[in-house]
């Protein structure tokens, strides 16, 4: 069991390497990473908890609209939903998701980490941007354009600090050690030419020359379709398929469907945007290609899922133990569920129903949540460790952590799934009355607040021991922090 | 696989392809309509927004009313019924020519709003919802917007467009409640929403 949970296993040992040769090359790749990451970590970690406040209080608005704020108008519902919507996405997601795109492609590349100031630069400016932007929004600035409701004076200012800290991913990968290409570098690749290519899309065609409105909602959709499932989707994968393996010490099982899985979720994933749109005011053809494309996409969701059960298979015993392998292997599963989901809803039958209620946010928790903030978290379990040479100082706090989100995010999931049918079939009803529909979404929006409220508590939790690290706190330990005492041997 | 020009050129081609045909093609197909002259009154649909309604829209943007109210009405064979009466007929890229951003909504907390100016045109309606949804929607959970509303004491003549509230919601004594500028715009905004116009494309039903 021991070898099952040490961080270096033999799939990565450099051809013509020692051991100790090998060891002192991570130890100075992860050197320089250490700054730059953990501030972006550090940030990313304070948005998160920041950003579930918002959402918390966006929920409590749906049941008691001005019970809590009175009637301010920073924190009426469309400000508040807006500002947690936008925190989360781009200041938690988007900060983890660079922090770990970092340390990742450093040590695949097995190439040290350069311009670290600039790096720094890119996250201050990142995180001034935001304060900006979310300042902005509960003033009244807001743009309404779905995901991209920072005002026009401050996404630029993110788009500049993308360029400044995420081009070195990309500039990591042409400086890289001879050998082995991994799956995990195409990800990261795919991900970051992703995020410029289709934010710069959405800055000039939506925000600084606005196309005519006819056009204005299809490419707005795009963008939305495009930034979860070609940035934040590829970056947890790539995290999935560098950390499964690895935690457990085996290659990952098939290396060629990998590659059937990447390219084809490169190609229809591009194509899939226009299922928000079904029944909208979009031509027929464009929902078409979309439908089709969000069921070819299962080609790539099955792949996926089949290599990383085949490689798992043997080795769960480990999820009792390792902080890393529980989130990460959480959050493969929900990307399966979430990948499913989204082809049914893109079906007509269901989607006359769900389109226009809680239906959709469930789905949304359940990919950037139960997916990718789960994959997130796993990965930030890994990382730090061998940034500060520090062990985990609570296996309490990361046990809370994880049982917290996992049971809020899989509540409020079921909720808003839920209730979200529920009050579709209501809305498609004629008879029903409207306030009937209100009233019977209100134990299913009471129950949410209480789920937000568990998963507040869990990122509390994860903020409380990323702090203690930060303070090596506790003893110097020699080894890594496991949730099960008992070791069986083996 | 192994070189970073083969993959980029590959994703490059994933993307390209792609943006041709969702970003590029849909703006010269539908990125250049014009209005339609209506063959009865001579007048042309839709009509561009005057200055008070675009300041009211962006007060709606501003507020983010999209987030619970949508502004499209999908074909008949999806919304039985007429859609609880919200439109006359599915509504088309043409219907949305002049707005920038388009409020189509994802999501239904509350009605439908394209039709609201035909459906509501009390002005007074609409001030009172805006000032305390309760007030005439029992039971709604829609915020109050009273922050669009200025409660002042009545200094000689009481204004002509003071709210008349009935209790528990009205002005105290000597006091009223007249809504600003921004509640003016909202609400002239709102009675514009109207697309029960036909459109070749999209008769009414």
């Amino acid at each position: 069991m021991s070898s099952v949970l040490e961080s270096h296993s033999p799939v990565f040992t450099s051809p013509g390497h020692s051991p100790d040769e090998d060891r002192r090359e991570r130890a100075a790749i992860d050197a320089s990473c250490r700054t730059p990451v953990l501030y972006a970590f550090g940030s990313a970690i304070c948005w998160l908890v920041l950003g579930s406040l918002f959402g918390l209080l966006a929920s409590i608005k749906l049941h008691s609209p001005d019970d809590l704020t009175g009637h301010l108008s920073w924190f009426t519902f469309g400000r508040v939903r807006t500002a947690h919507m936008n925190i989360v996405t781009y200041g938690w997601s988007a900060l983890a998701g660079v922090g770990v795109s970092i340390w990742l492609m450093a040590r695949l590349c097995r190439t040290k980490l350069v311009a670290q100031s600039l790096i720094m630069l890119g996250i201050t400016l990142w995180n001034i941007a935001l304060i900006v932007g979310i300042f902005g929004i509960l003033k009244g600035d807001m743009t309404s354009i779905k995901w991209l409701e920072l005002p026009k004076y401050a996404s630029p200012l993110l788009f500049a600090a993308f360029a400044l800290s995420g081009i070195w991913v990309v500039y990591m990968f042409t400086q890289r050690q001879p050998g082995h290409v991994y799956v995990s570098q195409w990800y990261l690749i795919l991900a970051f030419f992703s995020f410029p290519w289709v934010y710069g899309t959405a800055q000039l065609l939506l925000l600084m020359h606005p196309v005519q409105g006819s056009v204005f909602g299809l490419i707005n959709f795009w963008y939305i379709n495009n930034i979860l499932s070609l940035f934040f989707t590829p970056i947890a994968l790539a995290a999935a398929y560098y950390f499964i393996p690895k935690v457990i010490g085996k290659p990952i099982h098939s290396y060629h469907l990998a590659i059937v899985g990447f390219w084809t979720m490169a190609f229809f994933s591009n194509w899939a945007g226009m299922h928000h749109m079904i029944g909208g005011p979009a031509p027929a053809w464009m929902v078409t290609v979309s439908v089709v494309s969000s069921v070819l996409i299962l080609i790539p969701v099955i792949t996926v899922a089949i290599n990383f059960h085949m490689t798992m298979e043997g080795s769960f015993e480990a999820l009792r133990y390792s902080p890393t392998l529980r989130f990460v292997v959480f959050g493969a599963v929900a990307y399966t569920l979430a990948s499913f989901q989204g082809v049914l809803m893109s079906f007509q039958g269901l989607n006359n129903v769900t389109h226009f209620t809680d239906y959709s946010i469930g789905h949304s928790h359940l990919g950037m949540y139960a997916f990718y903030t789960m994959v997130m978290f796993g990965s930030i379990y890994y990382i730090v460790p061998r940034l500060i040479q520090w062990e985990w100082p609570s296996a309490w706090l990361i046990r809370m952590h994880f049982w917290f989100t996992v049971l809020g995010s899989s509540l409020m999931i079921i909720t808003l799934t839920t209730g979200g049918l529920i009050q579709g079939m209501g809305l498609n009803d004629e008879k029903v009355p409207f306030s009937a529909i209100i009233d019977s979404e209100a134990l299913f929006r009471i129950t949410r607040s209480f789920a937000g409220m568990a998963m507040l508590i869990g990122h509390l939790a994860f903020a409380s021991v990323f702090a203690l690290m930060l303070l090596k706190f506790g003893h110097r330990s020699t080894g890594a922090t496991l949730l099960h005492r008992e070791i069986p041997e083996s | 696989m192994n070189k970073l020009t083969t993959l980029f050129a590959g994703i490059f081609g994933c993307f390209a392809f792609a943006w041709v045909g969702m970003v590029l093609i849909p703006n010269e197909d539908l990125g250049h309509l014009a209005p339609v002259i209506q063959e009865d009154t001579g007048s042309s649909v839709p009509k561009a927004d005057s200055g008070l309604i675009e300041r009211g829209r962006r007060i709606y943007a501003a507020n983010g009313c999209v987030y619970c109210h949508s502004q499209q009405i999908r074909p008949s064979d999806i919304e039985e019924g007429h859609n609880r009466g919200w439109g006359p007929r599915r509504t088309v890229p043409r219907d949305y020519l002049y707005e920038n951003p388009p409020f189509l909504g994802t999501m239904r907390t509350g009605p439908d709003l394209t039709n609201i100016g035909h459906r509501q045109s009390s002005e007074e309606w609409h001030y009172k919802h805006l000032y305390m949804p309760w007030s005439v929607t029992p039971g709604s959970i829609m915020p109050s917007f009273s922050f669009l509303f200025e409660k002042r004491k009545i200094g000689g003549q009481p204004s002509s467009d003071a709210l008349k509230m009935d209790a528990p919601y009205a002005a105290l004594p000597g006091e009223e409640i007249v809504p600003t500028e921004d509640a003016k715009a909202l609400v002239a905004y709102l009675k514009s929403r109207d697309c029960t116009y036909p459109l070749p494309e999209a008769p009414e039903k």
